[in-house]
This record gives C-alpha cells, sequence and structure tokens, in this order.
C-alpha cells in the first residue's frame, strides 16, 4: 500500500510535471501561441471542423498529403464545428495567430472577408500551382468572389437532398425499372408520393428534423422559396426583401404536410428524424447528403436524389460549399504562400476521396470523370450543384448563423403547428429587421 | 400547560454557543502569513474573475466587435438603451427567472425531503445517499442526452409509458408551453443532490438528545421535524435557497444543448442570448451590455436574499 503522500513530495511532483509539460510544448503549437513564437516555418498549420466520416476522410487525405511531401511538416487541427470553430478562427486571426489554412464555408468566409481577416489569392499564384477559375464549379466559384477577387478554394458543394428507402419505395410503386425513383414534379405529386409511402410504412411518408433544430426547416424552406424565385435579404443584407405572398405559398405547403396530412412528423429532433428513416418509419428523409455514412453505416436499402422541383420554377435547392481559405497573416513567411497553395492543390485532387462522403466535387478535372460519374449515389444529385443556392450575404447571414436561427425557428413553428404562416412571416420579418438595421461589427 | 407548549419555552429552543472570542482575529501577527496564504487565490481570483469583469464593464459602453482588436467605437449608453428595448432581451430574462421559479421550490423541498428519509434508513443508508448524489456528478452533455433520449418524441421511453397509459403522447422538448417544464424536470433529477448532500450534513449535526427529550415529552415525529429539524436546519436552508436560486439563474447548458432554445426561441434563457450576440453576431460589445445587466438582476437577488436572511437571523 501507498503511504500518505506528504505535501511537499506533492509540491515536488507538481512543479516537476509542469516544468516537463512546458519543455515539451515548446515545439508545439501552444507552446509557440504561449511563447510568442512562431510556429517552424516550412510547416503547413492547417486547421478543420470535420468529425464524423469526414474526419476520417480529410485524416486519410492529410495522410496522402504527407507522404507525397515529406519535406513539409503538416500540422492539422480540428476542431468542434460550427460557431465555436469561427470564434478560434476569428480570435487566432484578429491574434496574429492564425493557421496558413482554413476551411470555412463558403457562406462564412464572407463574414471573414468583409472583417478583413482572409488573404487575396492572385490568379498568377493559383495558377503556378495548377488552379485557375474555369477548373471549379462556377456556382461555387462565382458565389465565393467578393468584388471580382479570389478569396476562398471552393472544395465541394453539399446540397439539401432527399434520401429515400429504396424498398419502401419500390412497394409503394414510385420506383422505375432501374430502381431509382420516377421524378416527382408539383406539389400534388409530391404530396402523392409521400401519402404513397405512408401506405407503406404505416407511420411517415418523410422526415425532416424540426425540434431543436433551425437549421433543416431553413434549408428546406429556402429549397422551396427559390424554386418560386424569392429572396430573404437584399444590398448585404442592410434589406429585408421577403416576398409574402410566395413566403406563404411555402408555409402553407409545409404545414399541410405535417400539421393536416400528417405526412411527416411535426415534432421530431434531428437524430430522431434521421432514425425514424433509419428504421423503416419513413420512406424519404430531407437532409443534407453527409448523412449518406451514416445509413451506409446502417446497412438499410436506400438511394439519394435531388430534393423534388415542388414549385416548378428553374430548378433551385439549398447549399453550401467547404472552401479553403488563407487567413490573414497565415502567409506572410517567405513561401509560405507556395507550401499552403500546394496543400490546397492536394486536398482538390483527392476530391474523390471526399466525394465518398457525399459531397459533390468543385474540383471538375474530378467532378467530370467518369469514375466521379460511376459513384452513386453521389452521380445522381451532381446536377444539385450547378443549381446550388446560398444563404444570402449579409453579416448576421451564413451556416449556423442568427439569420439561419430566426428564419429556421420561425419556419420550424409553422411546421409544429404553433405558428401560422401570417403570424411566422410578421415574426421574421420583426426579428430580420432588427438585424438588418444594425450596423455591422464586422 | 400542554408539552408542545413546554417545548416553546424560550429555554428549550435550540441555542447556537456563541462564543465571542473566536469571532474576531485580533493578534496582528495573524495578518501576514494570512495574506500570503491567501495570494495564490487572489492572483487567480484577480486575474480571471474581477479582471474580466472590469473588463466586461469598460466594453459594454463600445461598439466592440470580436472581428477587430480593441474596443471599437464609444457607444456610450447605446448598448444599454438597445438591450432595454429590445424585446427578445427581455423575453430571455423572463425565461432565466421562470427556470429559476420552476426549479428552486423543488431543488430545495425535495432535497429536504429526500435527505429526511435518507437519515431515517437504518439500512443501506449508503446507498440512498450514492443514488441522489449519483446525477450530480455527470457532465451537464451527459445529462442532457441521456434526457433528448427520455424525451424523444415517437422513440422516447417517456413517450412510450404515457401512450401505454392511454395518453396523447406530449411534444416534451417541441411544445413551446412545455419544453421549459420538461427542462425543469431534467435540472431537478440532475442537481437534487448537491442540496440533498447540503441537508444531510445539516441533519447530521442536530443533536440527538434534542429527538430522544422530545420523545419523551410525547413529540410525534411530524412534531419533530417541524419543531426540531426545520428550525435548526434554517441555516442550511439559507444556503441551500441563496446557492440555488443563483444556479438556476445561470441556466445555460441545459437549453442549449436540449433545445437550442427553441421551440421558437422559447427556452432561450439570458445566457444564450449573450451567446448569440457576442459569438455568433460578433458583437461582444452589446453582449458585454447584456451580461452587466444579467450580473445586476443577478446581484440584486442575491442582495434581496441577504437582507431578508440577516432580518431573520436577527429575529431568532
Amino acid at each position: 500500500m501507498i503511504g500518505p503522500v506528504s505535501r511537499r513530495t506533492l509540491l515536488k511532483g507538481a512543479f516537476a510535471g509542469l516544468g516537463a509539460a512546458s519543455l515539451a510544448a515548446c515545439s508545439s503549437p501552444v507552446g509557440a501561441g504561449i511563447a510568442g513564437s512562431q510556429l517552424d516555418p516550412g510547416t503547413v498549420d492547417y486547421w478543420n471542423l470535420f468529425g464524423g466520416g469526414d474526419g476520417v476522410r480529410m485524416q486519410s487525405m492529410e495522410d496522402a498529403y504527407r507522404k507525397a511531401n515529406p519535406g513539409t511538416p503538416l500540422q492539422a487541427v480540428t476542431l468542434a464545428w460550427g460557431n465555436p470553430y469561427y470564434t478560434k478562427l476569428t480570435l487566432a486571426t484578429v491574434g496574429r495567430k492564425p493557421p496558413n489554412v482554413a476551411v470555412s464555408h463558403l457562406t462564412r468566409m464572407k463574414t471573414l472577408q468583409s472583417a478583413d481577416l482572409l488573404e487575396e489569392l492572385k490568379p498568377e499564384d493559383l495558377a503556378r500551382h495548377g488552379m485557375s477559375a474555369e477548373m471549379f464549379n462556377q456556382r461555387a466559384w462565382n458565389a465565393g468572389l467578393v468584388g471580382g477577387k479570389i478569396y476562398a478554394i471552393p472544395i465541394d458543394t453539399h446540397p439539401f437532398v432527399l434520401f429515400y428507402n429504396t424498398k419502401i419505395c419500390g412497394q409503394a410503386g414510385l420506383l422505375d425499372a432501374a430502381g431509382a425513383l420516377k421524378p416527382i414534379q408539383g406539389p400534388d405529386a409530391f404530396t402523392d408520393a409521400l401519402a404513397k409511402v405512408q401506405k407503406v410504412t404505416g407511420q411517415y411518408g418523410a422526415t425532416h428534423g424540426i425540434n431543436a433544430d433551425t437549421a433543416t426547416p431553413w434549408r428546406f424552406f429556402q429549397t422551396l422559396y427559390s424554386q418560386l424565385g424569392g429572396q430573404v435579404l437584399s444590398d448585404e443584407g442592410t434589406k429585408v426583401v421577403l416576398d409574402d405572398a410566395k413566403a406563404t405559398q411555402v408555409l402553407t405547403f409545409l404545414r399541410s404536410l405535417t400539421v393536416e396530412k400528417k405526412l411527416m412528423p411535426s415534432s421530431i429532433d434531428y437524430q430522431g428524424a434521421i432514425a425514424l428513416f433509419a428504421n423503416g418509419a419513413a420512406g424519404f428523409h430531407l437532409n443534407g447528403e453527409w448523412e449518406i455514412s451514416t445509413f451506409q453505416t446502417a446497412k438499410m436499402p436506400f438511394s439519394m436524389t435531388l430534393v423534388p422541383n415542388v414549385f416548378g420554377g428553374t430548378y433551385a435547392v439549398q447549399a453550401d460549399s467547404h472552401t479553403l481559405i488563407v487567413p490573414r497573416g497565415g502567409a506572410t513567411a517567405e513561401g509560405q504562400l507556395d507550401l499552403s497553395l500546394g496543400f490546397i492543390k492536394s486536398m482538390l485532387d483527392q476530391s474523390m476521396t471526399w466525394a465518398q462522403g457525399g459531397h459533390i466535387p468543385a474540383w471538375q478535372p474530378v467532378a467530370q470523370s467518369d469514375a466521379f460519374k460511376k459513384l452513386t449515389p453521389q452521380s445522381n444529385y451532381a446536377a444539385a450543384a450547378d443549381a446550388a443556392v446560398y444563404d444570402p450575404s449579409g453579416w448576421y447571414s451564413g451556416s449556423g448563423s442568427n439569420f439561419e436561427i430566426v428564419m429556421g425557428s420561425a419556419i420550424g413553428a409553422v411546421e409544429a403547428g404553433q405558428l401560422s404562416p401570417d403570424a411566422a412571416i410578421a415574426q421574421i420579418r420583426s426579428k430580420l429587421s432588427a438585424l438588418a438595421s444594425t450596423a455591422s461589427p464586422v | 400547560m400542554t408539552i408542545t407548549a413546554d417545548y416553546e419555552t424560550a429555554e428549550d429552543r435550540p441555542v447556537r454557543p456563541v462564543d465571542p472570542d473566536t469571532t474576531r482575529v485580533t493578534e496582528h501577527g495573524h495578518a501576514k502569513p494570512a495574506w500570503l496564504f491567501l495570494t495564490p487565490f487572489l492572483v487567480l481570483y484577480l486575474l480571471f474573475i474581477i479582471g474580466p469583469s472590469i473588463y466586461m464593464v469598460v466594453m459594454s459602453f463600445f461598439d466592440t466587435s470580436l472581428t477587430r482588436p480593441g474596443l471599437g467605437a464609444l457607444a456610450g449608453f447605446g448598448n444599454y438603451g438597445e438591450a432595454l428595448t429590445s424585446p427578445d432581451f427581455w423575453a430571455s430574462m423572463w425565461h432565466t427567472i421562470w427556470f429559476t421559479i420552476l426549479t428552486v421550490p423543488p431543488l430545495v423541498i425535495l432535497a429536504f425531503v429526500f435527505a429526511l428519509l435518507a437519515d431515517r434508513a437504518t439500512r443501506g443508508r449508503w446507498f440512498f445517499r450514492l443514488a441522489f448524489f449519483l446525477p450530480y456528478i455527470l457532465p451537464s452533455a451527459v445529462m442532457a442526452l441521456i434526457w433528448i433520449w427520455l424525451y424523444t418524441p415517437e422513440l422516447g421511453l417517456l413517450g412510450k409509458v404515457v401512450t401505454s397509459l392511454g395518453f396523447d403522447e406530449p411534444n416534451w422538448l417541441g411544445d413551446p408551453n412545455l419544453a421549459m417544464w420538461s427542462l425543469a424536470f431534467a435540472t431537478v433529477w440532475w442537481t437534487l443532490g448537491f442540496n440533498f448532500v447540503l441537508y444531510l450534513a445539516g441533519l447530521q449535526d442536530i443533536p440527538r438528545d434534542l429527538y430522544e427529550a422530545a420523545s419523551m415529552d410525547g413529540a410525534s415525529p411530524w412534531q419533530q421535524v417541524r419543531r426540531i429539524t426545520i428550525p435548526m436546519l434554517s441555516r442550511t436552508t439559507s444556503l441551500v435557497i441563496v446557492l440555488q436560486i443563483i444556479a438556476s439563474l445561470k441556466i445555460f447548458d441545459q437549453p442549449y444543448i436540449m433545445t437550442s432554445g427553441g421551440p421558437n426561441f422559447a427556452t432561450r434563457p439570458a445566457l444564450e442570448y449573450v451567446y448569440d450576440m457576442g459569438f455568433t453576431n460578433f458583437r461582444t460589445g452589446y453582449a458585454a451590455a447584456v451580461s452587466t445587466l444579467f450580473f445586476i438582476l443577478v446581484l440584486a437577488v442575491s442582495a434581496v436574499w441577504v437582507f431578508l436572511t440577516r432580518r431573520q437571523e436577527q429575529g431568532l
């Protein structure tokens, strides 16, 4: 048995531990941060926000880069997704300790740019590494430009898609001879398809997250509202241009699916919506394509396709893109920019690995390749990249922003039957107007 | 004279031993080592509590942005004006207070009742103590996950229980009128153990001979609780209530994880409003003003409570 530890021994031990830790920390980013010194020049310090299946794939892409560039140490840091990530990225850049390369959502990168936290990427620098505008998906590329200047390299488009259970949809007679979902056009056809599926499942036609989930209701609304040609904000978020008639039409339709016809559950959270689809209580599931790994792991018969063109205008679907950015000050050291661009190019070259996670590659040499065209179900909805609608510009807009929370809360309340479409529109208008009239903090 | 009246005479009332000499340290020689021993704490306290608090108050008068270095342009009382006229601010303040109203009474009364029962248990007392205290050691995220599963519509355990009894399944976390109650219920289960332990310690400080004397005089168990236990625990109760009010006002984790402040903002407490304004909207100056207002509220509630208990103690 170990006897009681004396206070002196304990203190000695603690000091020894601290000393060892501080010595070990000198070469790490933490040590460099505390000491205020630069990381070893020649290192690529890379921040990302990928967990789950995406995290695993990103690590294998990083490993491939390390193997191909043994002389360039890669320091990859994965941080928690969402606002905590952007807070850390912002503070690191403002505090002049930015990473050399970082991941950002395209809709968030705009805010970082307007806060002057990004390095402009010059076409001649990109050309040196074999990158130019026409080699990217044009929708994603142009959405990422600010005043015609390049600040971000898109690596993918991740649209809102329709997951369907092939067994259930087959029993409901919704599949064609090849086993793919027959095209669904118009609100009645969509309602009808859900009703047929409901007859098979006995519970629901489709599911998507509503409780404690503001993003999914927003994504579904934005998809349908954009098909009507509607816009929510203009003039960089300083004006609210919500079209009441179009918004009412969409909200009334959503409400009819959940509250009136009970084709979709009106009170289910994100994980619950996934579980109901995975265990066959619903034949359709509306979500971002990134959940592909979840259903593959569940070993269920499913496929994915474009969210139907419900309102018949020009096809449109809500989406965002992951981009790679160089934070301001991340390329000051001699030769650092070329190392960073070389790393970015390596990520683009591995777009096929990235596409396994459901994302549509922005890098056209891969997106147009036979290998990707053969990759199903990803290639079923690859057209979404050209019909992608990004969140409107504005300092309070973008992925996970207050704009999405304001919109999603009101839309979710309509779907749950707690607000009428009119009341929801009034609430959206009042909350957005308050944000639109606030001076931009960035 | 009846037995109870006998017991109510001033002489029989439990008296705290007061030794005037121990209440004040008069020897000057003790001051220096005392400060020396306090230094590590004081340094950390100044660095991480007092310093940032002062910075917060200063920042609240500026349009400070998360994305720019420095304090930014002077806003004067602009941030305060905006907060006090914002319906979102008042709604979130009310949600915090509503949560406090819902959680403090059960967390104090149930903790007392369970402590009393656990104290009376002659066999397996360790088990009851452990059972009530165990949830308290869970991190908030774990507790939230457990309760999200229990509350999940269609698939959750609670829903199944209620529907098997023939009732409609309540939308625990999705109904704006019910969500806060659901959060409060989960919180009571989670944090009851702390107050329970405080009460248990208080109960063990009550001299056994008081109960013996009372029962010899014919006092029923209920009379003993009312005339001995509750008065003897009054200091513990004051402490438990003030700690609980402050803990409840600090609510953030449960709605942040379990409802994201929804449905439709129905459970967004003041601290989540601060988080949304400061970190999601980058407006740290405005968030500092809201924090300062919240700080004043907590201070006011605590001050009122201290004032009330002082008077109560002087009355004893």
